[in-house]
């Protein structure tokens, strides 16, 4: 229970001013600009474009600067901000077979056609943090090779051409895409609104969530079968139009897991999948993604629910971060008349206490008052 | 739809492709020296909005919404009648304007070949040469695998 309070407006004023000095810092440091931030801290900005479920670099900046790098504060930022703008409509589904590939690789084949590509990536580095490191100087010039195999066919559709992978689910005649930012989720929620929820999911509960599937809980066998990070076109249909527009140009990261399956009485024995898709370059949170997603498909798939990771109303409705931290962080508001109901039925009860026992308590009752 | 009608189309959507992927500061520089430019005035004026981008489960399979997408769109019609629309991902509603201006130019017989050569030809030379580089950079990154020979004779 909540009741107004007033007052204090003058000491919030004070320490919004004070925050906005923390934020600065030292005067004599030169200020962060939203440039250095898109350029180099790409991480940071993809995780608050991700899990703030908005494609839009600069805004990103804007808000982790804002937020003075508290990224769930700057995701926070980012979902108010959707909600000022209207929405012309939906993209045509992005085709990530058409990636303009910076990285791609596969844990289960060796030689696959296109090649195990490894891009920017902070594997196979030593983790030793780097001393010698100028900001200012520029980096090298990175290497070019000659394009030799220009097709990248996906690990998953080679399966898939052999009768070893589960084909892609599709979608009924004229059914409609789940939006849980036009209809509250509901129970049980199909696979289209669980890969929504997910892919704007907080990365912490999803590589949790994930991880705990590899210990056991649901175990499901995966394999990275393919990841692949880079560029794709977006495009739009305009109904004064009447055609498709081309709208630029966004950044993601795919993962397909695979993973066994024994088949059933309808479905042969042959690999299944969990997918992943995250906006930017967010391996970990793709791969944590088709982790969960495959654990959520107990059901269709014929197998036992026993774990937190394959229970669905448990995962989405605890994924969001924005949600989660509303309802953590409320607890700073006041409770003062809550909290005094329950004080006077305490005191209430433990005065019963030491008179059925005709004793004294050894505090004295009451001295905080 | 005839094949006039589609060819048309499609010629426009890559001259719209072409400007929704050019930088704000280039397209900027192109409509600056953009000679003799018709007057025109905002069909709509530039306002931002948003795209739900949309994914296939697994990769080719039924549709899912994704995350949105920053769009500001305008719409210009030049003083010889044609309009044209422009939707570009950023928050730059100039941008907009400026391409929607291009996109009405390029429907226009009489300024058509000059948004092609002055705007378009040249923006499109360096966009593939951008993603290019962005593949050979990528290409060097590619794993060469050896088979290592056992010791034993």
């Amino acid at each position: 229970m909540y009741v107004a309070v007033k007052g204090g407006e003058k000491a919030i004023k004070n320490a919004h001013k004070l925050f906005a000095a923390k934020r600065r810092g030292n005067a004599n440091v030169p200020g962060l600009t939203t440039a250095q931030i898109v350029e180099q801290l790409s991480f940071v900005v993809d995780r608050v474009m991700g899990e703030g479920s908005l494609f839009d670099r600069e805004l990103a900046a804007i808000a982790i600067r804002q937020a003075q790098g508290d990224l769930i504060e700057a995701i926070f930022l980012i979902r108010a901000y959707r909600t000022t703008l209207p929405r012309f409509g939906y993209s045509t589904p992005i085709q990530t077979d058409e990636m303009l590939i910076s990285r791609r690789i596969s844990a289960t084949f060796k030689d696959l056609p296109g090649g195990q590509i490894l891009g920017p990536t902070f594997d196979y580095s030593h983790r030793l943090i780097d001393f010698g490191y100028d900001s200012e100087e520029a980096a090298e010039a990175p290497e070019q090779s000659e394009l030799i195999e220009a097709s990248t066919p996906r690990v998953t559709d080679m399966l898939g051409d052999q009768g070893m992978m589960e084909p892609d689910p599709q979608s009924a005649e004229g059914e409609e895409v789940g939006d849980l930012t036009r209809a509250p989720l509901d129970f049980p929620a199909d696979r289209d609104l669980r890969l929504q929820n997910l892919a704007r999911g907080d990365e912490g509960f999803l590589l949790a969530l994930g991880y705990s599937t590899q210990r056991g809980y649901a175990r499901t066998h995966p394999f990275a079968g393919e990841i692949r990070m880079g560029e794709v076109e977006v495009e739009f249909f305009a109904e004064e139009l009447g055609f498709e527009v081309p709208l630029g140009k966004i950044s993601v990261t795919e993962c397909q897991m695979i993973n066994q399956f024994q088949g059933s009485e309808e479905a042969p024995p042959q690999f299944t999948r969990g997918y992943g898709l995250v906006f930017g370059h967010a391996e970990r949170k793709a791969m944590s993604m088709a982790l969960v997603d495959r654990a959520l498909r107990w059901e269709e798939l014929g197998e036992e629910l026993t774990a937190p990771a394959q229970d669905q109303e448990f995962v989405l409705s605890h994924s969001d971060n924005i949600q989660a931290t509303g309802f953590v962080e409320h607890l700073k508001l006041p409770h003062y008349v809550d909290f005094q109901a329950e004080l006077d039925l305490i005191r209430t009860m433990s005065e019963e206490f030491w008179a059925e026992r005709n004793d004294e308590p050894t505090t004295k009752m009451g001295a905080a008052e | 739809m005839t094949d006039q009608a589609k060819t048309q189309i499609d010629e426009r959507k890559s001259a719209m492709r072409i400007l929704s992927l050019m930088s704000a500061e280039v397209l900027e520089q192109k409509y600056d020296s953009f000679d003799q430019k018709p007057d025109w005035t905002f069909a709509r004026k530039p306002e931002t909005g948003l795209v739900m981008t949309r994914g296939r489960i697994g990769g080719g399979g039924a549709p899912f919404n994704l995350g949105e997408l920053t769009v500001p769109r305008a719409a210009v019609t030049l003083e010889t009648g044609e309009t044209g629309h422009a939707y570009c991902h950023g928050r730059n509603q100039r941008k907009a304007a400026i391409a929607a201006f291009f996109d009405a130019a390029f429907q226009s017989a009489a300024l058509k070949s000059r948004v092609e050569a002055e705007v378009l030809a040249p923006c499109a030379k360096d966009l593939e040469a951008s993603d290019l580089k962005a593949k050979q950079e990528a290409a060097a990154t590619k794993v060469d695998f050896f088979t290592m020979t056992r010791g034993d004779d």
